[in-house]
C-alpha cells in the first residue's frame, strides 16, 4: 500500500510515528510531501526560537526515524499542487506527478491577515513558520517597537518574542479582552495588568482601517476612532484559517467555515482521503490545538492499518499555558453559556489572581472554569468537570485559598473513573497507568517509559504520580521510597546503616547493602553522608569518585564548563586588605566578579586548570574555600548588630562569625543557610533562613526551617531567650537531627514541612530531649567540628589532587569552548551566536 | 576499516570510577576508567549546552547500560554507544580505547 502524507507538521510527524508503531511488516510505503524546506518542527514551542532555541532543536523528528522507517519518504520543498482523484494522483509544483493509494491531507492552516491596506508594507510579518521568525528577527535588528495584531494566545506568545528582542511591545485586540476565546471579562482584566505590568501595552477595543507612513516610527496604525499607534514592526497573528486549497481543488466537501470535511475516521468525502489537525473540519468545528490533531493522527493511522473501529470523538478544548510567565488556564464552559448555570469567583487583587467555576444549577457538577494567575488547580477542575464528578458541598473552597495550610478540598484520584483521560498528549487514562502498575512500574520514570504519559508537556505527572501511588497501595506493594535501583533503601536507611556499620567506602556500601555501579543518585548522596558521619577529605581517591562535578573540582560550574570561585567571609565581615587580595586575584585571572546573596564575592569564569593557582593566592592572603558549590554550610549572613547599629541589642556579627565558623564545611543533605540578626528590625532575615537567630534583650530567638528562593517559608520559633551556649547545643541538635533524616536534596522546610507531629515534635526532639538523642547529636556534630580542614588548602597542597586539575590530560592547551566577550567592563559567557564567529565548528 | 590510536596518558592517570578528557586530534574526547580495569571513550562536549563537560560526569549504570550523568543538565549518556537516554537526539559519538602496557589509547570513530 502506498500512502502519500501531504503536509510534514507536527500532526503529520504524529500520524508516521503511529504508523510505524502499528504496522509489522514492510508492506507499507509512505511518500511525505512537505513544502517546508525542513522537515517538522514542534510549533507549540515556536517562541523558543527567539530564546535562542534553534531550529535543529525545534526539530520534532527522533534521530535516526527516516533511516529505521525505509518504507517512509520524505521530500522537503515538495509542494502538492493539484489532486486528481479519480487516477489516485498528486501533481507537484516542479510538474512531476506521484500516484497513491491513500492519501492523508496534513496541510495544517495559514496565519489569517485582515484585509487592511497596507499590510503588505516591509517589516510587517505573520507568525508560523520557522521563516517567518527568521524574518521578524531580522525586522527586530533594525527596529525600536513593534505591534502585534491579535490579543490571542498566539498574539501573546508572538508579543513575548517582541519583548525578548529587546522592542517596545503592543498588543491590539479587536475584542474588548485578551484571550476572548478562553477567558471571561474578569479572567481578561487581571491577564491585561499582569501582561501590563511585564512592559507590553494593550490596546482592546482597536480595530485598524489602515497602515501607512509613521512619523515617529516606520508605520502608523490608523483604528476606526481615529486614533493611532505608530511603529517600527508589526506582525499579524488575527487567527488561523485551514488550508483546504487542495481539498477545494478536487472538490471534496468543504465545512461552512472552510476545513475539509472528515466523518468519525477522519476520512473526508472521498474514502481514500483522510484530513488531519487544523485543516480538517469535524462536526462543523476545525481544531486550533495539537492534542485533536494527535488525536486524528493515531484515529487515521489505526484506521488506514485495519481497524475500523478507530474513532475520532471530539476533543476538549481547555487549556493551560503559561504566557510571558502568567498561568492562564480555561476549562469545558468558560463563559457559562449553559443555560441557567451558576459561577463562584475569586478575586485577588493585589497578587492579581483570578479564579472561576461554572457549576450545573443544581450544584452538582462542574461545567467549566477560568483561572489567571495562578492555575494550580486545573488538573483538578478539569478532572472533574471531563468525568461528571460530583461536586463538594461548598465548591467554591476549590478555588479559594487554603488556609492555615489545611489540605484544599479536592478529588482524590480515588475518585476518577478508569476511563478518566490523565495524560491529553499521549491519550493515557487512569487505567492504563494502574494497568502499568500491575505489570511492575514502580516509579514515575518506569510509568513514562512503558505508557508515555507525562513524557511530553509534563503538566500531568502530579496526578499520575498520586494514582501511581494508591494503585500501589491497593496492590499491597510498598510505596518504594528507596534512593535508586542500586539500593533497596531510602536516605535515611542508608544513614544508619553507614553510620552503624562504621562504613566508610561506596564499595564497601555497595558490596554490603546495594548492588551496580551506583549512579549519579546514589554516589553523591553516599559522599556526603560519609562527610556528614567521618569528615574525611573529599577528594581522597576513593571518595573523589563519588563527588559531584562541584564537589570534584570543589567550585561551581557553570553553564559553559567554567567555574566560579568563592572564598568564605564569615558573617559577611572582610577587610579592606581582603577585599583587596580578591580583587587582585580576581583581576589577575579576569574573572567576572559579584556580591552574592550571602554577601560574599563571587568570581566566575575560571577554568579548572586556573582554580588551583587562584586558590593558592587566596590562601596566601588568609582565606579559606567557602564551600558554595556543596550541600553544606553556606553563609551566616548578618546585620551590623549593637557594635554600630543605634538600635542593635547584641553582636549579631560576632555571633555569626562564630556560627559560621563552627559548622562550616559541614555537608548534610542539602544546602544549608543561616541568618542572624541583632534587633527585632531582623534586617539579616534570619526568619527566612534555615536556621535564624535574632536578639532579644534577654538572650537569643532561634528560628528553624525557614527559606528564600523557589518556596519562601518562614522559619518558626522554636525557643526563646537562650543563653550562646544553649543556643550552639540546639543547633548541634537540630542540624544533626536534619542531617540524620532529611532526604537527600531536602531542605529544612520541605523536611519540615513533611514531619509527622510538626514543629512540636522537632521541638521535643531538639529542645526536650525526648528521644534520648541530644547528647549523641552534639558528640557527633563536635566530631565535625573538631575534623574541619579547608578543601582547598588540602588540596593545593597534594600533589595527586592537584594535578587533576587541568582541562586535558594529554595537553596543557585551555579549553577553547569556553569563551568571554565583555559587557558592562567584565567578562561573560558568550552566547551561541557570538561563539560561532569565535570558533570553528569540531571536526567531524 | 583501519583505525589510528593515539597514545593520551597512564592508566594511573585516570582514578577507577572518574574519567578525564583528552584532546585527540583536535577533538575532546571524555575517556572514563569504569572500576578498574575498563575503559569507554565518547565525545566529551555536552550538545545540549556546547560546554566541554562529559568527563566530569558522575559513572554508573542504569539496567543494564553502563551511563555518564552530565554535569550540568544530568542527562545520562551511554558509555558503549554515546546514546543520550533522556533525549536520542542529543547523543555523542563514542570512541575506540585500548590499553596496552599500562597506557590508554583512544582512535577516533
Amino acid at each position: 500500500m502506498h500512502i502519500v502524507l501531504i503536509g510534514h507538521g507536527m500532526v503529520g510527524q504524529k500520524f508516521l510515528e503511529s504508523l510505524a508503531e502499528g504496522h509489522a511488516a514492510s508492506d507499507v510505503q509512505v511518500t511525505v510531501l512537505c513544502e517546508e524546506p525542513r522537515p517538522a518542527y514542534d510549533r507549540v514551542h515556536l517562541s523558543e526560537f527567539f530564546s535562542g532555541k534553534s531550529a535543529e532543536d525545534l526539530s520534532l523528528v527522533p534521530a535516526g526515524f527516516f533511516e529505521s522507517n525505509p518504507g517512509f519518504q520524505l521530500r522537503l520543498a515538495a509542494k502538492a499542487t493539484a489532486i486528481e482523484r479519480r487516477d489516485h494522483t498528486i501533481t507537484l509544483a516542479d510538474g512531476s506527478v506521484i500516484t497513491y493509494d491513500k492519501l492523508v491531507l496534513a496541510t495544517g492552516s495559514y496565519p489569517f491577515v485582515p484585509a487592511v491596506p497596507g499590510r503588505d508594507r516591509p517589516h510587517c510579518h505573520v507568525y508560523r513558520t520557522i521563516e517567518d521568525l527568521e524574518a521578524m528577527q531580522a525586522s527586530g535588528k533594525v527596529s525600536k517597537s513593534g505591534v502585534v495584531i491579535g490579543g490571542g494566545l498566539l498574539g501573546l506568545e508572538c508579543a513575548k518574542a517582541l519583548r525578548d528582542m529587546g522592542l517596545q511591545t503592543h498588543v491590539v485586540e479587536f475584542a474588548p479582552r485578551l484571550m476572548a476565546v478562553q477567558v471571561d471579562e474578569g479572567g481578561g482584566r487581571v491577564l491585561r495588568e499582569k501582561i501590563e505590568a511585564l512592559g507590553v501595552q494593550v490596546h482592546t477595543n482597536r480595530n485598524t482601517v489602515e497602515i501607512t507612513d509613521g512619523v515617529s516610527a516606520r508605520h502608523r496604525l490608523v483604528f476606526t476612532d481615529g486614533t493611532w499607534l505608530e511603529t517600527d514592526m508589526l506582525v499579524f497573528s488575527a487567527g488561523i484559517r485551514p488550508r483546504d486549497e487542495l481539498g477545494r481543488q478536487c472538490v471534496l466537501a468543504i465545512g461552512p467555515r472552510g476545513g475539509v470535511v472528515i466523518d468519525d475516521h477522519c476520512r473526508t468525502s472521498d474514502r481514500n482521503v483522510y484530513a488531519i489537525g487544523e485543516v480538517a473540519a469535524w462536526n462543523e468545528q476545525t481544531f486550533g490545538l495539537v492534542a485533536p490533531g494527535y488525536e486524528m493522527a493515531r484515529v487515521t493511522a489505526r484506521h488506514i492499518l485495519g481497524d475500523a473501529e478507530a474513532a475520532f470523538t471530539g476533543a476538549d478544548m481547555s487549556t493551560k499555558l503559561k504566557l510571558m510567565g502568567v498561568d492562564v488556564a480555561s476549562i469545558g464552559d468558560a463563559h457559562g453559556k449553559t443555560p441557567k448555570c451558576r459561577s463562584y469567583q475569586f478575586v485577588d487583587e493585589r497578587k492579581q489572581i483570578y479564579k472561576k467555576i461554572v457549576v450545573s444549577e443544581d450544584g452538582q457538577f462542574l461545567l467549566g472554569a477560568v483561572l489567571v494567575g495562578d492555575a494550580e488547580e486545573y488538573g483538578t477542575l478539569l478532572q472533574m468537570a471531563l468525568n461528571g464528578i460530583k461536586l463538594p458541598a461548598d465548591p467554591e473552597f476549590l478555588i479559594l485559598p487554603s488556609s492555615d495550610g489545611k489540605a484544599k478540598v479536592g478529588i482524590g484520584p480515588d475518585a476518577l473513573p478508569d476511563t478518566a483521560q490523565l495524560c491529553s498528549c499521549n491519550n493515557v487514562t487512569k487505567g492504563q497507568i494502574c494497568a502499568a502498575v500491575g505489570e511492575g512500574c514502580t516509579t514515575i520514570g518506569d510509568i513514562k517509559a512503558c505508557t508515555k504519559a507525562g513524557a511530553t508537556c509534563g503538566g500531568c505527572v502530579p496526578l499520575v504520580t498520586q494514582v501511581m501511588k494508591l494503585e500501589m497501595g491497593k496492590r499491597g506493594m510498598a510505596v518504594n521510597n528507596h534512593i535508586c535501583e542500586h539500593f533497596p533503601h531510602s536516605r535515611q536507611e542508608l544513614y544508619h546503616l553507614i553510620r552503624v556499620g562504621g562504613l566508610k567506602t561506596f564499595s564497601e556500601l555497595l558490596a554490603k547493602h546495594g548492588k551496580g555501579l551506583g549512579c549519579d543518585i546514589c554516589k553523591p548522596a553516599a559522599a556526603s553522608i560519609f562527610a556528614s558521619c567521618w569528615n574525611d577529605f573529599v577528594l581522597k581517591p576513593e571518595l573523589a569518585a563519588l563527588q559531584d562535578s562541584n564537589d570534584y573540582y570543589l567550585g561551581n560550574i557553570q553553564k559553559d564548563g567554567s567555574y566560579s570561585v568563592v572564598p568564605r567571609m564569615p558573617g559577611g565581615e572582610v577587610t579592606p586588605d581582603g577585599l583587596i587580595a580578591v580583587g587582585q586575584v580576581a583581576k589577575k585571572y579576569g574573572l567576572y566578579t559579584k556580591i552574592t546573596g550571602g554577601a560574599r564575592v563571587d568570581m566566575f569564569g575560571a577554568r579548572v586548570e586556573q582554580l588551583p593557582f587562584i586558590w593558592e593566592e587566596l590562601i596566601a592572603a588568609g582565606f579559606e574555600s567557602g564551600h558554595a558549590y556543596g550541600k553544606s554550610l553556606r553563609t551566616v549572613k548578618s546585620c551590623v548588630g549593637s557594635t554600630w547599629c543605634r538600635y542593635g541589642v547584641d553582636d549579631s556579627v560576632g555571633l555569626a562569625v562564630e556560627i559560621e565558623n563552627r559548622y562550616k564545611g559541614l555537608r548534610a543533605p542539602h544546602k544549608i543557610k543561616f541568618g542572624v540578626s541583632g534587633c527585632t528590625r531582623e534586617c539579616a532575615e534570619a526568619q527566612g533562613k534555615d536556621v535564624g537567630v535574632i536578639a532579644t534583650d534577654k538572650g537569643w530567638n532561634l528560628y528553624v526551617c525557614g527559606n528564600g528562593g523557589m518556596k519562601p517559608r518562614h522559619a518558626e520559633l522554636i525557643a526563646s531567650d537562650l543563653t550562646k551556649a544553649d543556643l550552639i547545643k540546639y543547633i548541634d541538635r537540630f542540624l544533626m537531627f536534619y542531617v540524620r533524616t532529611a532526604d537527600r536534596l531536602q531542605r529544612t522546610s520541605t523536611w519540615r514541612d513533611n514531619m509527622e507531629g510538626g514543629l512540636d515534635y522537632l521541638r521535643d526532639v531538639v529542645i526536650n530531649d525526648s528521644l534520648g538523642l541530644g547528647a549523641e547529636l552534639e558528640a557527633q556534630m563536635q566530631a565535625v567540628v573538631d575534623t574541619y580542614q579547608c578543601e582547598w588548602k588540602t588540596a593545593v597542597t597534594t600533589p595527586e589532587v592537584r594535578q587533576r586539575f587541568r582541562s586535558f590530560v594529554n595537553s596543557d592547551k585551555a579549553d577553547e569552548q569556553i569563551i568571554f566577550v565583555e559587557e558592562r567592563g567584565q567578562i561573560r559567557p558568550a552566547r551561541p551566536e557570538e561563539r560561532a564567529d569565535e570558533t570553528e565548528a569540531q571536526p567531524a | 576499516m583501519s583505525q589510528t590510536f593515539t597514545p593520551i596518558c597512564s592508566v594511573d592517570q585516570i582514578l577507577p570510577n572518574t574519567g578525564v578528557a583528552a584532546l585527540v586530534d583536535g577533538r575532546h574526547v571524555a575517556v572514563f576508567r569504569v572500576g578498574a580495569d575498563r575503559f569507554h571513550a565518547i565525545d566529551n562536549i555536552d550538545p545540549r549546552s556546547g560546554a566541554s563537560v562529559l568527563s566530569r560526569g558522575l559513572i554508573g549504570n542504569l539496567g543494564e547500560r553502563v551511563v555518564v550523568a552530565s554535569p550540568l543538565y544530568k542527562n545520562h549518556f551511554d558509555l558503549n554507544t554515546g546514546e543520550c537516554l533522556e533525549a536520542p537526539e542529543q547523543s555523542v559519538k563514542a570512541h575506540s580505547v585500548q590499553v596496552q602496557d599500562g597506557r590508554v589509547f583512544i582512535a577516533l570513530n
